[in-house]
């Protein structure tokens, strides 16, 4: 038995069948295809798959897909603006914050959901931001610096 | 922070160089930063299938019997494998470079031996089909007696892990049951120390835990041939292991990875390719297995707990003038990589330092456990933690600040080490120097003079350069029987109000450089050509 | 009951490669019809960085941009053979086959420039920006570019080269462990404070001082993204991490992130890291490897760094709150029995 999902995904409207019981995470790299919502654990304890929903960060893996009809989900696939990174994604490259970069895509929407409510966070409040995104290579500094950049920088380019 | 030391040793270096020493940017960082980087499981396909394993809710047991009927006729089920199904039911990683024998199999037929082991596999249309049908699989086990202590496993009536090496130790040269190692005369040291410390240290098991679990899709492709995009750490480890497993040639498989979400040693053991290859020649079918996290966690091979006894005899003037090393790596239920460890261990006792005796005994024994594998640092990391925690020890047994101990121990140039290679190209003593500065941790002028490129070697018998140190006092008169040291600090915590912390008193001995190692007799036949032990090949060498 | 500071030393070393079959790598490398170069490896990219250490080791080699250089992993059809990443031998045994198979493109690439020159091709040499040109002359130049379409169109040349290293086999000495195990070795020297709370025998990392010697920086982000994630996993070691709680007893396993305990963003300390370069004879432009070593002296320094701040000695890993707190008490009631 399949159900029909409808949503809005980075702007676009967009429509799958669901399996009963799939998970957001599923429908958005296997029925929708967009694949930059990694899966890291499937169980809601390392936010790999963080993703907005209505703007608030969400882990896509423990959301019923049902359950966002009608809603406006965000993925690190639409943070770029066409050509034009977004602030973030440009503090991330100048701060090295990545390196195996399978956690990278939760980390930068964990991090967008923080700078649209508070542009200018302290480190307290990156640090609490992304205290539920795993990442095992980079030992997060270089993480959280990039967002306290992308929130000076960003202001400006913005 | 990070700051280049350049002065440090460029009269070695060359540093006209373009590209070399640019902080060039990564060239994967922009796809990292877009989500676009294509990792394994980031490609789609039609019809794909989804394997998954039942595992064993035993540490060790007989399977008495295995009913899969009701199973086979779950919904969404495509094929069940069984280890009847599976062409080469018995493998060993290193078998590719003849290291060690097969003893592995890809599903349990008989004897499980590890809480975990895959048992049975189950192809259906969704992971929650495969894993529904688990369910309904019926096993019959006889448990038997386990064992998961290596100082336990080892003795006699010890219950046998894994047949293959029915005494719980891998076997080495055919003859030996660890790896030795031997230089000098490590009980004429301990005769002649001043204090002798010995302790034991116990490293934990670790999960590498990489933000992308392992796992693989095999997908048939035109000509027979198989693409499999994997997470794998080692290409044609994989590649050839697979096709070993399947009896198939090695360029019937196409293998793509090369992007992997983090791996630390986790994904060389070819835990998921073989089976997927397999299933999606059943099947006809992409097939994708893909761990949990659970699965990561618990029976993914994790870094093994080492267990380490190190008896140490130092000379009240600084010198370590002995050190014996006894080392037991948990290899869990079968070899994978902890014999190729014991090896790499060995060699790497006693440390970065220059120790006239030194003698050791590193085993790799198997436990009823989850195999251990490669982890960061493999066969180092746990004996860096017992060496430089005993290190410690010895320094605050003297009287001695620890940072000018070590480097007063510490290898230069010229110097034999304990595997009788000669140390060149050291930088130790540099290390501990520029640390202790940037630290601001005080050690005396003569220590921050000293080189890894002067002291070693000849320099150590005396000499011309023996002007570089104070010459040795008159050590204090050696006990009659070497002490014992328990370590106990003598003195009571300070609070954290006290000003920043300060290094334990210093020895008022000035210290001698060490004692050049008494050289090795050179064995007859060692040298390269005529005796053949590998550690690759573990045994004669064509 | 009070928080107690201490800090604690530990000196390292780490053979680079693991001389295991040899321990050999393969490299191909290929210029396009106008002079942009490709490297075809088997080699891994897990975050360390395979890809963009051995693209600047190709570029240098070559005399050219590094953005005239991309790196291609890990396709059986096309890569040639690799152990795979791991021991720390990316960077010096991969790195090494790729300079070999730079070393010969580089030489077809000068032989066609030459022809078109018309001069010896031990007269010229690269500028690094896409040019060759006679020595000192410089305004007798072609550029790459030029010299691809030429060696594809005209001369009839291939401008590649293929690269293997391999270390000569170890035999083991069975009775003395005589051995080679590895070509060279990095270095590293690390300085942890920490405190501890004697009432709850919790243990926080300050601050982190280190040394680390790995031949040469040969991309000094890089380094520093090793070095710091390193020392963050070695911190992780030493306190929080295992899959067994009770080892040698197996219950109670971690089955996810919430059980299987690692520091997070705020648990983090300032690591204040310097690097030496000595460089390998035998390693790429004199690299090591820092990418396995960087977590070891973490572990020791901050168990001795416990004990300068509390007077106990853990020797059993990882270093918990229970552990720290047992020892403490165990060491009151010894002091009290006397």
């Amino acid at each position: 038995m399949k159900t029909p999902v409808q949503f809005r995904l980075n702007g676009e409207d967009v429509a799958a069948f669901a399996e009963a019981g799939a998970n957001l995470l599923d429908v958005l790299r296997a029925a929708i295809g967009d694949l930059s919502v990694k899966g890291g654990c499937w169980q809601g304890t390392c936010g790999t798959c963080t993703v907005l929903i209505d703007g608030v960060p969400r882990l896509s893996c423990m959301t019923l897909a049902e359950t966002i009809n009608g809603r406006s989900v965000e993925t690190a696939a639409g943070l770029r603006n066409g050509a034009d990174l977004h602030p973030l994604q440009n503090a991330f490259m100048e701060r090295f914050a990545a390196q195996c970069g399978y956690c990278t895509p939760g980390m930068l929407m964990a991090a967008k959901a923080l700078l649209d409510r508070n542009p200018s966070p302290s480190r307290e409040d990156v640090v609490d931001a992304l205290g539920g995104n795993i990442c095992r290579c980079t030992g997060y500094e270089p993480i959280i610096q990039a967002v306290l950049d992308a929130a000076s920088g960003g202001a400006r380019r913005a | 922070m990070l700051e280049l030391r350049k002065e440090i040793f460029a009269d070695e270096r060359d540093d006209n160089l373009s590209e070399i020493g640019q902080p060039t940017q990564r060239q994967d960082m922009l796809g990292h930063v877009t989500g676009t980087s294509a990792f394994y499981d980031d490609h789609r396909f039609a019809g794909l299938l989804h394997l998954k394993v039942l595992r064993s809710p035993h540490a060790h047991a007989r399977i008495r019997s295995i009913d899969d009927s009701a199973a086979a006729r779950a919904p969404g089920v495509k094929r069940i494998i069984r280890a009847v199904d599976v062409p080469v039911n018995l493998n060993t990683l290193l078998s590719l470079i003849q290291f060690g024998k097969d003893d592995e199999p890809s599903l349990a037929s008989d004897v499980v031996r590890y809480k975990g082991e895959p048992v049975l596999g189950m192809v259906a249309t969704s992971e929650r089909a495969a894993l529904e049908a688990l369910r309904l699989v019926r096993v019959a086990y006889d448990p038997l007696p386990a064992v998961f202590d290596v100082e336990e496993a080892i003795k006699p009536g010890a219950p046998s892990v894994n047949a293959t090496y029915a005494k719980n130790t891998f076997e080495y040269y055919g003859k030996y049951d660890h790896q030795n190692l031997r230089f000098g005369d490590v009980e004429a040291g301990f005769a002649q120390a001043d204090v002798v410390l010995e302790d034991r240290y116990q490293m934990s098991p670790i999960e590498h835990a990489p933000t992308e679990t392992n796992g693989s899709i095999a997908v048939p492709d035109t000509n027979g041939r198989f693409i499999v995009h994997t997470s794998t750490q080692a290409l044609f480890f994989s590649l050839d292991t697979a096709a070993k497993i399947n009896a198939i040639p090695s360029n019937q498989l196409h293998f793509i990875g090369g992007t992997v979400g983090g791996g630390f040693g986790g994904k060389v053991d070819t835990m998921t390719e073989p089976l997927a290859v397999l299933a999606a020649r059943l099947t006809g079918a992409p097939v994708r297995y893909r761990l949990s996290r659970h699965e990561e966690m618990q029976f993914g091979s994790p870094r093994g707990g080492e267990r380490i006894y190190i008896k140490d005899g130092v000379m009240r003037d600084g010198r370590i003038v002995a050190r014996h090393v006894r080392c037991y790596f948990d290899s869990g239920a079968y070899t994978r990589l902890s014999s190729y460890a014991a090896v790499k261990c060995a060699a790497h006792i006693p440390g970065p330092y220059t120790i006239p005796n030194v003698g050791a005994e590193v085993y790799c024994v198997f436990t009823n456990r989850t195999p251990a594998t490669a982890m960061r640092g493999f066969g180092v990391t746990a004996l860096d933690f017992a060496l430089e925690c005993q290190m410690d020890k010895l320094a605050h047994a003297i009287g001695m600040d620890p940072v000018e101990f070590r480097i007063l121990n510490a290898y230069r140039d010229g110097d034999m080490k304990a595997h009788r290679r000669e140390a060149k190209n050291c930088a130790l003593v540099e290390c501990a120097q520029v640390a202790a500065e940037k630290a601001n941790w005080p050690i005396r002028d003569e220590f921050r003079r000293m080189s890894s490129r002067s002291g070693g070697g000849a320099a150590r018998t005396g000499g011309a350069d023996r002007t570089r140190a104070p010459a040795p006092q008159a050590a204090p008169a050696p006990a009659a029987q070497p002490q014992r040291v328990t370590y106990e600090r003598p003195a009571a915590p300070q609070p954290a109000s006290a000003p920043a912390p300060t290094p334990p008193p210093r020895s008022t001995q000035p210290a001698p450089p060490p004692p050049r190692p008494s050289a090795p007799a050179t064995t007859p036949g060692s040298s390269h050509g005529a005796r053949r032990f590998s550690s690759v090949f573990g045994t004669r060498r064509r | 009951m009070a928080k107690h500071r201490g800090r604690g030393v530990a000196t390292i070393n780490y053979p680079i490669g693991m001389n295991l079959g040899g321990d050999p790598s393969q490299a191909l490398v290929h210029s396009n019809p106008t002079g942009k170069f490709s490297v075809a490896l088997s080699s891994i990219d897990l975050g360390q960085g395979m890809k963009s250490v051995t693209r600047q080791i190709a570029a240098e080699t070559l005399g050219v941009p590094v953005e005239d250089v991309y790196v291609d992993t890990a396709d059986s059809d096309t890569g040639p053979h690799c152990m795979g990443s791991f021991a720390s031998r990316g960077t010096h045994r991969v790195g090494n086959a790729v300079m070999a198979a730079a070393r010969e493109a580089r030489g077809v690439m000068m032989e066609a420039a030459a022809e078109e020159l018309e001069v010896d091709p031990g007269d010229l040499e690269t500028d690094g920006r896409g040019s060759i040109h006679v020595k000192g002359a410089p305004h007798r130049s072609i550029a790459v570019r030029d010299v691809a379409i030429a060696a594809q169109f005209k001369q009839g040349r291939t401008i590649s080269g293929r690269g293997i290293f391999l270390v000569p086999l170890s035999d083991v000495d069975p009775e003395t462990g005589e051995m080679s195990p590895a070509t060279c070795y990095a270095h590293a020297c690390l300085i942890a404070e920490v405190e501890v709370d004697d009432e709850t025998g919790d243990v926080a990392v300050l601050k982190m001082t280190s040394a680390y010697e790995i031949g040469r920086a040969l991309n000094p982000k890089l380094v520093e993204q090793q070095l710091v994630g390193g020392a963050w996993m070695g911190m992780s070691h030493a306190l929080y991490e295992t899959p067994e709680p009770y080892y040698p007893d197996t219950r109670d396993g971690p089955r996810d992130f919430n059980e299987y305990l690692m520091p997070g963003p705020g648990d983090l300390c300032p690591h204040d890291i310097a690097v030496l370069e000595r460089p390998a004879p035998d390693g790429p432009f004199g690299g090591k490897g820092p990418g396995e070593m960087c977590a070891n002296p973490v572990l020791p320094a901050v168990a001795n760094a416990i004990f300068a701040a509390v007077g106990v000695r853990i020797n059993d890993l990882p270093i918990t709150p229970e552990k720290v707190l047992r020892a403490i008490k165990a060491r009151g009631a010894t002091a009290a029995g006397r």
